[in-house]
């Protein structure tokens, strides 16, 4: 008797199947089903958009260090749309700046962050056993350091560059980020499909990069949106220390930090550059939970 | 001429630990406990045994999933055991597995494309067309339709799931394949396919099958021979036939007296032997015979020592009070199956 | 008689993939009555799980969408309409669920004593340390008698059967009106399958639980149900009392799946199987779903709409020649 298992016929062998689609096609399909997210990415994408463009506006207008003497403090008008502040510079053109700034110190640092991050914690944590706890000793050591103490000798070293900010920053950032994946990573490798894997005779490598890694990205992702703000009032925090962006330059954080010490006076100072700080962080926190459902298949909304 | 898979004295034990930052070990859970068995090349073995006994733990160790506690795995003379990690992870080309919770056990994140696209690729060299005509291929062996290729595990049944597991396992071509309940959640008419399929492997390309199952009516129909196993031991070995329908040893009577028949009236009224007494844990054992504890036939004696795995001409079996046991029973023995 | 326990009414549930609408449940009816146990066997992927998915609304919501029907629950409750809140109330207390794939519903980071306890300490006012006693008490007559240290265990340390019983013993513990069990015993080996089937019948027998039992082991269907549903293709193909069911088929799907039974055969031959794939689920199907296989398949049955109908007493098929009177399929 023939087998009764069918073999598929070749018709069906032939016939044209889509091409298989990738985790991330998929991702973005259903991403641009969430509305809230997609609001998000469009609003970030402006900012940046505008924060680039700065010198271009500034050049048409005002410098962002151009002081109008005649019209310090000036409530939002005609000529300073959203004011000046106490040495009379525009506040539109300084808080575009002071975006550029913000989000360039923000997600540099944060990519920095993550990589090593990602890559520490998944090593530690994948291969465990002694090496994990040497690793994860290291990590102990950095964190008791003061980081203040960390970035001035950074800084003191290497120079008061802008660049050596946000390596700085993302230097000490890792460490949470090492310590998150290292956890995920402990309980994913106890997961059966990891064994699976492990059994099917794959290299680790791939273990790590195709099984692992996208089953972490949720986490990953909402840590680096939470990330993002927590890293710019740091960079606020190190420029009032004087080691951080050097006047006039500034940045939404210094921004914010003089429109406080302003604010009965001209809350105006205090509450533009509160409100772009904000919808940036709003914009990332809805788009980090849009990517996170997005890129899990089994997400479902009740 | 010399087996194809040698099992010496393979034993497995989980240790247990209490205390959150002082972990220490209270105890072990011996989930195999000195196992020996040999298969030839292209034979199906059956194991059978007690939820918790240990058939699982046994069929990884072999595979080397988890690194046994001690004793040697031979495969085709090879002993996996020594083999340093690199030489191991390409030697899995010829051994694979078939997990017995096959939603636990496929990537979410993966389509079932990516799944057995991966498993080809992780041995072999080819391109992306092949591969997808030997996926669409292997989907077709286990009776899926091609449109299943884009599709994540979560979109799929119970069976449909476990399908797609025996499809991996089987693409790579193994020359062993350790089956854990391949069949247990498809519906009869699937389930015959795929005992099809994998009997077929074994006669025609030498495929040597474990066959893990609590069916004993499909372990009687795929397999050569049977073992069963009782708390990390095995305590019956012999032909199939021979075993489900004359079995020797108390705990595989019982077993064999359990197996549901289909046919509602014979079913509910026929007579099972049914067990008394706990089922032991495996952490700490009963002296002598792990079964005395629920054993119809035991006496003192059978704590005292723990019983070979003895040869009965047409079985082996462990425990020593067989001949006595058959004496008693004379004629009217149950009959299952 | 008095009303059902639970009374389904032209149940359709769909899912809306990328792949386009697969429909996995096509307009159902079916009833429970109380302390009655109804086996539900068929095809792998002919919409059992989801069908019972669906009546407790556990289905992942989109892409899965009930299309229509209505499942009245103790004569008042519409458990497809109610409110989340009113259908808490029952869902887990008065309906619990096994489910089929044990990892599913056992979530790999907690500790198991903390899960069986848990549907005691949401629902009931019970206190932990009572809970726990109970829990331990449940894990034993499940077979885990070493419930005192495996509470501490988490789920990957168990063996296949043995989450399984943890979650048959979370479906007991609250002692429901109607437990759905899908696939309860795949994982366990016959003696503990026997002592868990004869736990939940000494329960029906004190509580008069009703059960809805998905299985494929037609040993244990034909040994433990009263009434049996088949399904094949999202469709209920054939109904009846079980003895019927297995003596006088009279679906050629169901005679079919009879005779793929293993012990029945003659080892060494290869199995019957039914040649064929199943209907893909995606898009309508015309005429009778199982026609292109079946062997006594004519040309009205892959045309003609097909209903289930009452052929004999009792005795519900979907098969179109037998309502004709035109086959006889007893062996
Ligand atoms: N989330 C989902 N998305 C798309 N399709 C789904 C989804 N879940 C289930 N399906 C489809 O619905 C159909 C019915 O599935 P269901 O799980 O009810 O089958 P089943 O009868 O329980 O089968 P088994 O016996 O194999 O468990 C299947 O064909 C499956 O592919
Ligand atoms: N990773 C682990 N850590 C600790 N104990 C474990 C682990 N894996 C299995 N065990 C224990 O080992 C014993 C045997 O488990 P195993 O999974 O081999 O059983 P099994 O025979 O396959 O049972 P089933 O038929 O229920 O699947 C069980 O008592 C189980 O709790
Ligand atoms: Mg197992
Ligand atoms: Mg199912």
């Amino acid at each position: 008797m023939e087998s009764t298992l069918k073999e598929q016929p070749a018709s069906e062998t032939q016939v044209d199947i889509r091409p298989p689609s990738s985790l991330w096609r998929d991702a973005w399909i259903r991403l641009s089903k969430n509305k809230m997210a997609l609001m998000g990415l469009w609003f970030l994408i402006l900012l940046i958009l505008f924060a680039l463009s700065a010198p271009i506006i500034a050049s048409r207008t005002y410098a962002y260090d151009k002081q109008d003497l005649s019209m310090t403090s000036a409530p939002p008008s005609g000529r300073h749309w959203l004011g000046t502040d106490v040495l009379g510079r525009d506040l539109a053109i300084r808080i575009l700046y002071g975006a550029q700034v913000s989000l360039a110190v923000g997600l540099a640092a944060t990519i920095v962050a993550i990589t090593i991050g990602v890559l520490y914690g998944s090593i530690a944590g994948f291969i465990g056993g002694k090496l994990d706890s040497m690793m994860m000793r290291f990590v102990d050591i950095m964190y008791s350091l003061p980081f203040t103490i960390f970035v001035i000798l950074l800084m003191v070293f290497y120079g008061r560059k802008f660049v050596n900010l946000f390596l700085a920053i993302g230097a000490v950032e890792w460490l949470t980020m090492a310590r998150v994946v290292r956890g995920q990573m402990l309980s994913l490798k106890r997961q059966e499909f990891v064994e699976a894997a492990f059994a099917l005779g794959l290299r680790r490598r791939r273990i790590i990069l195709r099984h692992i890694i996208p089953n972490m990205l949720g986490i990953i992702i909402i840590y680096a949106t939470l990330s993002v703000p927590s890293i710019m009032l740091l960079e606020a925090f190190l420029s009032f220390l004087g080691l951080g962006i050097q006047p006039p330059m500034c940045s939404l954080g210094v921004l914010i930090e003089e429109g406080a010490r302003n604010m009965e006076e001209s809350p105006w100072m205090l509450v533009f550059p509160a409100a772009v700080f904000s919808l940036t962080l709003f914009s990332l926190n809805f788009l980090g939970d849009g990517l996170r459902d997005a890129l899990d298949p089994r997400a479902s909304k009740d | 001429m010399n087996p194809f898979l040698q099992i010496r004295e393979l034993k497995t034990h989980f240790p247990i630990s209490k205390g959150i930052i002082f972990q220490r070990e209270v105890g072990k859970v011996k989930a195999v406990d000195g196992v020996n068995l040999e298969l030839q090349q292209g034979e199906i073995l059956g194991l059978v045994g007690e939820s918790g006994c240990g058939k699982s733990t046994l069929g990884r160790s072999i595979l080397h999933i988890i690194r046994p506690t001690s004793g040697q795995v031979l495969l085709d003379g090879v002993n996996l055991t020594l083999l340093e990690p690199e030489a191991l992870r390409s030697a899995r080309k010829d051994f694979q597995m078939i997990f017995q919770d096959p939603y636990a056990t496929l990537n979410p994140r993966m389509t079932v494309y990516d799944t057995l696209a991966e498993a080809f690729r992780a041995h072999f060299k080819v391109k992306g067309n092949a591969i997808k005509a030997e996926v669409v291929q292997l989907l077709g062996k286990v009776g899926l339709p091609a449109s299943a290729l884009n599709k994540y595990p979560h979109e799929f049944s119970g069976g449909q799931r476990q399908r797609i597991a025996i499809a991996r396992a089987l693409a790579v071509k193994p020359k062993l394949i350790v089956a854990d309940e391949p069949v247990s959640a498809l519906d009869v008419s699937v389930q015959a396919q795929i005992i099809n399929l994998l009997a077929k492997l074994c006669r025609e390309l030498g495929l040597t099958l474990i066959f893990i199952s609590h069916d004993l009516s499909v372990v009687k129909h795929i397999a050569d021979r049977v073992a069963v196993m009782y708390l990390g031991k095995i305590v019956e070995l012999g032909p199939a036939v021979t075993v489900v329908e004359r079995p020797l040893m108390p705990y595989t009577k019982a077993l064999v007296s359990a197996v549901p028949i289909p046919d509602p009236v014979l079913e509910k009224s026929r007579k099972r032997m049914l067990l008394t007494g706990d089922p032991p844990s495996p952490i700490n054992p009963p002296s002598g015979c792990p079964f005395r504890t629920r054993c119809p036939y035991a006496i003192e004696k059978c704590a005292q020592v723990v019983p070979p795995l003895e040869d009965f001409g047409t079985q082996f079996a462990a425990c020593i009070r067989i001949r006595e046991i058959q004496g008693l029973e004379s004629v009217g023995s149950s009959r299952a199956g | 008689m008095a009303t059902p326990l639970l009374q389904v009414d032209d149940l359709a549930v769909s899912f809306h993939t990328r792949n386009g609408i697969v429909r996995a449940v096509r307009n159902i009816s079916f009833q429970v009555n109380r302390g009655e146990t109804l086996g539900i066997v068929g095809e792998s992927g002919s919409g059992k799980s989801v069908c019972c998915y669906s009546l407790l609304r556990l289905l992942p919501m989109p892409p899965g969408r009930i299309e229509s029907g209505k499942a009245i629950f103790d004569g008042s409750m519409d458990l497809l309409s109610a409110s989340i809140r009113d259908l808490n109330k029952v869902r887990g207390k008065r309906i619990s669920m096994i489910f089929q794939d044990p990892m599913t519903s056992l979530n790999p980071y907690l500790k198991v004593g903390q899960q069986i306890m848990e549907p005691l300490l949401i629902h009931g006012s019970t206190t932990k340390a009572a809970a726990r006693a109970q829990a331990i008490e449940m894990l034993k007559s499940v077979g885990i008698h070493d419930g005192e240290q495996r509470m501490e265990a988490y789920p990957h340390q168990f063996s296949g059967g043995m989450r399984q019983r943890v979650m048959i013993a979370m479906a007991l513990i609250t002692k429901p009106d109607l437990l759905i069990a899908d696939e309860p015993t795949t994982a366990l080996d016959v003696t503990v399958q026997a002592q868990i089937l004869e736990l939940i019948k000494k329960m029906q027998g004190e509580l008069g639980t009703a059960v809805i039992f998905i299985s494929h082991d037609m040993g244990v269907v034909a040994g433990f149900c009263d009434r049996v549903n088949v399904m094949y293709a999202g469709k209920i193909v054939e109904s009846a009392g079980t003895q019927k069911i297995f003596e006088e088929p009279q679906h050629p799907y169901n005679k079919a799946l009879q005779k793929s039974i293993p012990s029945l055969q003659q080892k060494g031959k290869e199995l019957f199987t039914i040649e064929g794939l199943p209907p893909d689920l995606a898009g309508d199907l015309r005429g009778c779903p199982f026609a292109p296989r079946c062997a006594y398949a004519v040309d009205y049955c892959r045309r003609d709409p097909v209903e289930l109908l009452e052929t004999r007493p009792g005795h519900y098929s979907a098969c179109l020649r037998v309502q004709r009177k035109e086959i006889t399929l007893q062996s």
